[in-house]
């Protein structure tokens, strides 16, 4: 449970706003998480720390329902996400209903994943127009906002190609924001960057994460990064949490050696 | 008559019918099959990549028979079933060669579809797109971008099979051409005329192509 409370004050009281219950996700044979338990309170920035292959992606891309579950249920803002528990039956939810769900979900990816089809301002516009039901105008003057507000609005008009890895990330938390988002996901959205390019798109989501209340769950080796802006921080070693807590006892003070040497090793 | 190997007279005797020949038959299923090839192969391609196993399987199957036998076939049989049903051989004919190539730009658009990758799809999925709109303004837009040189190789490949059309009575270019050599027993010219006549239409549209080629490249 978290220690925290977020930045506004809200409290974790209530249904919480992620919660996973008895994960268990496997590729093939290979067991990834089993029977994985934790919440996240709204407004809560948990970051997740551990080596590679623990499972942090996972856990974001289940969260984005970019994989399917294999066991167990996640729960969002209290409706379920992917399976639903009808009775001790475990149900799919539809496709339509999950969509639903993940409109209050919104991810950034290590590799930005722009439309290159697209200008900077479409993509930011096309979930608002396509999905919200926004008007062209409506969306168009809610990207120039947020465009502001990562510091791109001179390049609106560009295609994705003709910006740097660190301008076209900045787009993409714009894109991600767009859709006015509860919970917003960022997995290592700085490791594809070069070293120089790594501080404007960290200054932009710390920005974020001071002005807004959205929930967040954080996979990132920028480690000044996590203790700025978490909440907590939990520690994964292969599919389970070693230890979780505030960023000043975890880097501080961990209790347990795997973190240490994790620690040790990424510092 | 004049029996040098090359005739002045013939040639302008049987230009008028050879153009005519080209626009209302040759040109005219050219154009018509390559716009049942892209618009059918893009939905072909799309039903192997959503639909379910026993809608795509037969659809699979259905393609590689038809890939699997000759253009000539295709048309006579063709001819043979549905003339009974359809007055326009010329129609049957347009449709033989579309579907035909239909098998073709299908496997051109699944290359396209599978080179969009994998992280666009999750970026729509992250922003919640819709299926539909998904395909739409993410997917087949990159998808097409790759394709359409192959596209222009396949018109052109088309336009140069409509020759076979003459197995069905169809009187396009080159049947027009022997019908002349036989009846005055000329041939180089309306032959050298007929081939001249693809060549200028091909030639600048495979250049066309090729600059396309190098610009999306
Ligand atoms: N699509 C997939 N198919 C098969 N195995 C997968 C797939 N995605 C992840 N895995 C496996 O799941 C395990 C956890 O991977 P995951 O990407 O979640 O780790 P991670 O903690 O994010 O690691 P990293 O720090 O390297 O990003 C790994 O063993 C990985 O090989
Ligand atoms: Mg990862």
């Amino acid at each position: 449970m978290p220690e925290n409370t977020a930045p506004d004050g809200a409290t974790s009281i209530g249904a919480p706003h992620i919660e996973f219950r008895d994960v268990v996700k496997r590729f093939g044979d290979n067991t990834v998480l089993n029977d994985l338990n934790f919440t996240v309170a709204k407004g809560e920035r948990v970051t997740l720390i551990g080596p590679s292959g623990s499972g942090k992606t996972t856990i974001l891309r289940l969260v984005m329902t970019l994989e399917e579950l294999t066991g167990g249920y996640i729960h969002v803002g209290g409706a379920p996400l992917q399976y639903e528990d009808q009775g001790g039956k475990r149900v799919r939810v539809s496709d339509k209903t999950r969509r639903r769900t993940t409109t209050q979900i919104g991810m950034v990816f290590q590799h930005f994943n722009l439309f290159p089809n697209m200008t900077v301002l479409e993509n930011i516009t096309e979930a608002p127009i396509h999905v919200m039901g926004l008007s062209k105008a409506e969306a168009i003057s809610k990207a120039e906002g947020l465009l502001e507000k990562v510091g791109m609005s001179d390049k609106r008009d560009f295609n994705p190609s003709q910006l740097s890895g660190g301008q076209q990330q900045r787009v993409a938390i714009a894109r991600a924001l767009a859709m006015d988002p509860e919970i917003l996901l960022l997995d290592e959205v700085t490791s594809a960057l070069d070293p120089e390019l790594v501080g404007e798109v960290l200054a932009v989501l710390k920005d974020i994460a001071a002005e807004t209340d959205i929930s967040m769950l954080i996979v990132t080796h920028e480690m000044q990064f996590a203790r700025d802006v978490s909440d907590r921080v939990m520690m994964f070693d292969q599919g389970s949490i070693v230890e979780e807590g505030s960023p000043e006892k975890i880097f501080s003070d961990p209790g347990h050696q795997r973190t240490r040497d994790f620690l040790h090793a990424v510092l | 008559m004049n029996e040098s190997w090359w005739s002045w007279d013939h040639a302008a005797a049987v230009l008028p019918m050879l153009l005519e020949g080209f626009f209302k038959y040759t040109l005219v299923a050219t154009v018509l099959g390559t716009l049942i090839a892209v618009v059918l192969g893009l939905i072909v391609a799309m039903t192997r990549r959503v639909a379910p196993g026993f809608i795509s399987t037969p659809v699979t199957w259905v393609v590689e028979f038809i890939r699997m036998t000759p253009l000539v076939v295709q048309l006579v049989f063709a001819n043979l079933v549905l003339s009974p049903y359809i007055d326009s051989t010329l129609a049957i004919g347009i449709w033989v060669l579309g579907i035909h190539y239909t098998t073709y730009m299908a496997e051109v658009y699944r290359a396209g579809i599978d080179s969009v990758p994998k992280g666009q799809w999750e970026a729509a999925t992250a922003l919640s797109l819709p299926l539909l709109r998904t395909w739409r303004a993410v997917v087949i837009p990159q998808a097409i971008r790759s394709t359409l040189p192959a596209l222009g190789n396949y018109a052109i490949s088309m336009f140069k099979e409509t020759p076979f059309l003459v197995v069905i009575y169809i009187p396009e270019m080159v049947r027009v051409a022997q019908t002349y050599g036989g009846d005055t027993f000329r041939y180089t010219e309306s032959i050298t005329l007929a081939g001249l006549i693809f060549l200028v239409a091909s030639y600048p549209t495979s250049v066309l192509i090729r600059r396309l080629e190098k610009r999306l490249a």
